[in-house]
């Protein structure tokens, strides 16, 4: 099964990208290595694809209204404000992602299975 | 059992109960077999088999945990002993922290003891259709996000070991906490989860976080005959302790004390039997050791800073020391619960004893307020009353 994992810094112990020290910085870019060599060790796992995203201020909304699209500057939610950034892992089931993302800097991780509409 | 042996939750779960229903029609007349469970077991394989055969032959494709082909022989009764491991699995399925804390309860309430919804509905104090929707959610979670039926390993066990307790706790706490309207307690309710504490020591009987978790559930569930009499709320210094269950009690103690002092979720499981094991001791309330059960709940608030817990404290401060060191014990505390009504009731019960009768009739008015226990405020009606009529002579 495929999953779509959610990098966010919100409530939990690691802060938004831009207020990181260098160090810290540094520290977060290699427990993504050690995440991608950790999914590539683990059978059954692949990392599939992933990306840092811009800040939630570089954001742009699109809402469909009474039939008529309507943009708007900023995210959809300010919950989603500081999504930084996302993973798509296909793994054996639930517990393999769970584990895998311990690697990670400590950011609120949202895992959702991604649907198979083929 | 079934579950892990088919793969096939959303089956094993209605062929249990068809299996269950069956019984219930045929043991009275025909016997009970020499082998209940593997009655059970056998005759709910059965009909799973033939539910995944009529399925294959409409060609529906339902919905599965994961296909594998171990349904074609399901083992037989004499098997049933090997199974325990296929039963932990099941267990930390159903206590899994990606599910909702009380869908953990029911899911294992349900699959793992065959309590029947319509009473898991009761135990939590909601309609028979929001708990079956409830219960609904939470298979189709397990089955959207995929969360595996397997043997974790030592490591995750030890980690998971703490959700499959807190699970059985809140199952054990909810037949304990008195709901809305006229329902008592469930303590009946409560036994359901004393079993599912009984099962997993059976599975874990090493591991201390199940150990004290049992211990203390054994040592609290002893006293339910005792604990209401009439309709009516029978407090700890009143119960009729002929009427506590001395076997159950022993186990309890034995257990609690096997377990070493240490920290986090355990501690506060061993602390709690702690406090309950002093209580189980004393012959009467009088012997009651309350300085000893004082320093338990001063540890217990230290470990988990909980306001309940100090209200706990100030009880036992009051019965070793007197009532307005108790009193002293609960300044501060309101701002940490400002909605519940044993906050008042407590001090109202205080107040009383220390003579400040205005304290304790404008407390007791403020917990009948937010008392939505029938029995409950029945009880509180009573002591204000009391001190009504020691006021008017």
């Amino acid at each position: 099964m495929k999953y779509f994992v959610l990098l966010a810094a919100q409530g939990g112990d690691r802060g938004p990208w831009e207020e990181l020290s260098p160090v810290e910085q540094e520290s977060d870019m290699a427990k993504h290595g050690e995440f991608a060599e950790a999914c590539a060790e683990r059978e059954g796992v692949e990392l599939i694809g992933g990306e840092a995203l811009g800040e939630g201020r570089t954001a742009t909304t699109l809402r469909t209204k009474d039939g008529e699209l309507v943009i708007t500057d900023g995210p959809f939610a300010e919950a989603a404000e500081q999504i930084g950034g996302y993973y798509v892992v296909e793994a054996p089931n639930l517990d393999t992602v769970i584990d895998l993302c311990r690697t990670l800097p400590p950011y609120d991780i949202e895992i959702r299975p991604i649907l198979d509409l083929g | 059992m079934l579950v892990t042996r088919t793969r096939r939750l959303d089956l094993a779960e209605g062929a249990l109960s068809e299996a269950f229903a069956r019984a219930a029609a045929r043991w009275p007349s025909a016997g009970v077999p020499d082998n209940p469970g593997g009655w059970l077991y056998t005759t709910a394989s059965r009909l799973v088999a033939g539910r995944i055969r009529a399925e294959a032959i409409h060609g529906r494709k339902a919905q599965l945990l994961a296909v594998d082909s171990a349904w074609v022989h399901p083992p037989g009764p004499e098997r049933f002993d090997e199974l325990a491991d296929e039963r932990l699995t099941l267990i930390l399925l159903c206590c899994h922290p990606a599910l909702h804390p009380t869908s953990r309860s029911a899911l294992a309430l349900r699959l793992v003891i065959g309590t029947p919804t319509s009473q898991i509905a009761r135990l939590f104090l909601v309609s028979k259709s929001t708990m079956a929707a409830r219960i609904t959610r939470a298979k189709k979670k397990i089955i959207a996000a995929k969360i595996p039926l397997s043997r974790p390993t030592d490591a995750d066990l030890k980690l998971r070991r703490e959700d499959v307790c807190r699970t059985a706790y809140l199952a054990f706490t909810a037949g304990y906490t008195p709901g809305q309207g006229a329902q008592l307690l469930r303590a009946d309710l409560a036994g359901e989860a004393v079993d599912l504490a009984a099962v997993l020591h059976e599975l874990l009987p090493a591991a201390p976080d199940v150990r004290a978790l049992f211990g203390l559930l054994l040592l609290q569930h002893a006293r339910r005959d005792a604990r209401t009499r009439g309709g009516r709320l029978v407090t700890l210094d009143e119960q009729q302790r002929s009427l506590w269950h001395r076997e159950e009690i022993e186990r309890g103690l034995a257990l609690i004390a096997s377990v070493r002092p240490t920290a986090g979720y355990v501690e506060s499981l061993r602390l709690q039997g702690a406090i309950a094991a002093e209580h189980a001791r004393a012959a009467e309330a009088a012997q009651t050791n309350w300085v000893q059960i004082a320093a338990l709940y001063a540890e217990l608030e230290t470990l988990t800073r909980s306001p309940a817990v100090r209200l706990n404290r100030a009880v036992a401060i009051a019965e070793a020391q007197g009532p307005r060191q108790g009193l002293a014990v609960l300044e501060g505390v309101d701002r940490a619960m400002p909605n519940n009504h044993r906050l008042p009731a407590v001090r109202a019960d205080l107040a009383r004893r220390a003579g400040d009768l205005v304290l304790a009739r404008r407390s007791y008015a403020r917990a009948m307020e937010l008392c939505a226990n029938e029995v409950e405020r029945a009880y509180l009606a009573e002591r204000l009353d009391e001190i009504g009529r020691t006021n008017a002579r």
